[in-house]
């Protein structure tokens, strides 16, 4: 069995040690709000953090997540109650197909400096092919958000 | 085509001596550090199957330490914490600028120096600078413990000198004895994060006041089977002074350490020409 806290939650798992974190994450706790893209570690698609560290969820066996803390993007903020970088997404149009934006967002989270140039070096691991960088990169510098704890 | 988790068998020693144990008695199996080489074949359906040596609970490989003679980087040390060690950055920028653009930051926050050599991409970053530091690759097995030159720890795409049963444990990179007058660490790929390098070079040079050369080291990737250092052309400019006709000659002796091909990332011609390039305004400043 494996120990690990998802969202601030314990969480045990009791499948084969090989699956991935992904496949654990939306198949067996029910958090489909990560996607994956590529398989490939390319796309960013799959971001979530690891003990506060941007991690690409579809590289990770869950053998080595034991006593880990996972963050996925439901850990922002749930449909109606939406975190500030949430909403900015929304306000700047950050989300088109939505399918990057999970992995997005978590990344962004963790950005300690919120300059356009800063915001398009570190969201440099991460690939839209909707709605070009623009608008992404303006929904993070003008996401206003009381810094994340820890 | 996704690997079945329900076919893999995962050994997960907490110690290097378990480590070292459980791969001679599980020859077959593949050791396993941050995965995101390994993960990709998994994806694809090419690695099902197999016994995995998850190496990620040995604790003993995940530091840096400073010795007398230079730093002990441990194998399981990630690209993002070589990016961000403040002696590593000191001592050895090559080293850490590399790490800083191998993949992007989710990729730096997995992947491991010693993964990166045993997975012996010809295209992996950080080999050309730690072949100009002239790095030693510690390894152990039941046999005991040994190090390697890096050059000679790799036999061809993807595939180390390592024997059977034999584990990285660490990179020793001795501190250089003066400072280089100049160096350069250089990744050219299609776009600045998350590309396979076409070329990716590092370079070390040493000038006496005159602009004689006491001592060039550069090294390329992605350029042959294998990381290169370019011999003839750093045997050439030593004892010469600088100048445009010199580095113009060390340029035209490339092609004596270094083979690249036409791949799907790019050109023989390209690469060759591009690494030329980078020879010339390295030397000449």
């Amino acid at each position: 069995m494996i120990s690990l806290t998802v969202n601030g939650r314990k969480r045990n798992f009791k499948g084969p040690p090989f699956k991935r974190l992904i496949d654990v994450l939306r198949e067996d706790f029910g958090l489909t709000g990560t996607k994956e893209g590529c398989g490939e570690g390319e796309c960013g698609a799959c971001t979530v953090l690891v003990d506060g560290k941007p991690a690409a969820s579809c590289l990770i066996p869950i053998c080595q997540m034991a006593g880990r803390r996972i963050e996925t993007v439901e850990s922002l903020g749930p449909p109606g109650r939406l975190s500030p970088l949430q909403r900015s997404f929304q306000e700047h149009a950050g989300t088109q197909c939505g399918f990057c934006a999970p992995g997005l967002l978590m990344t962004a989270s963790r950005l300690k400096e919120t300059g356009a140039d800063a915001v398009r070096v570190g969201l440099s691991g991460h690939l839209c092919r909707c709605t070009g960088y623009m608008h992404i990169v303006e929904s993070v510098t003008k996401a206003t958000r009381p810094r994340r704890k820890r | 085509m996704r690997g079945c988790p329900q076919g893999m068998t995962v050994l997960r020693p907490q110690s290097a001596g378990e480590a070292v144990s459980l791969f001679a008695e599980n020859p077959a199996a593949r050791p396993l550090a941050g995965g995101t080489d390994f993960m990709v074949l998994w994806n694809m359906g090419e690695a099902d199957g197999q016994t995995m040596l998850d190496l990620s609970g040995v604790r003993e490989w995940r530091s840096i330490r400073k010795t007398a003679a230079g730093l002990s980087i441990g194998a399981l040390v990630t690209h993002a914490e070589l990016r961000d060690d403040p002696v590593v950055r000191r001592e050895f920028p090559l080293l850490a600028q590399a790490a800083s653009v191998v993949g992007a930051e989710q990729i730096q926050n997995r992947g491991t120096l010693g993964g990166n050599i045993a997975n012996a991409s010809p295209a992996a970053d950080t080999l050309p600078a730690l072949a100009v530091y002239e790095a030693t690759v510690k390894t152990v097995s039941r046999k005991g413990a040994r190090g390697l030159p890096l050059l000679q720890t790799f036999a061809g795409v993807k595939r180390t000198s390592l024997e059977p049963g034999e584990l990285i444990a660490a990179i020793d990179i001795p501190y250089l004895p003066k400072k280089p007058y100049r160096q350069l660490f250089r990744k050219v790929g299609t776009r600045a994060a998350l590309a396979i390098s076409k070329t990716v070079a590092a370079g070390l040079v040493w000038l006496e006041r005159d602009r004689t050369v006491r001592e060039l080291r550069f090294a390329l990737g992605s350029m042959a089977p294998t990381v290169r250092r370019l011999r003839a052309a750093e045997d050439m400019v030593r004892g010469k002074r600088l100048s445009r006709e010199l580095a113009a000659e060390a340029c035209e002796l490339l092609p004596r350490d270094v083979s690249p091909i036409d791949d799907l990332r790019s050109t023989a011609a390209y690469r060759l020409h591009v690494s030329q390039n980078l020879l010339s305004d390295f030397l000449l400043g």
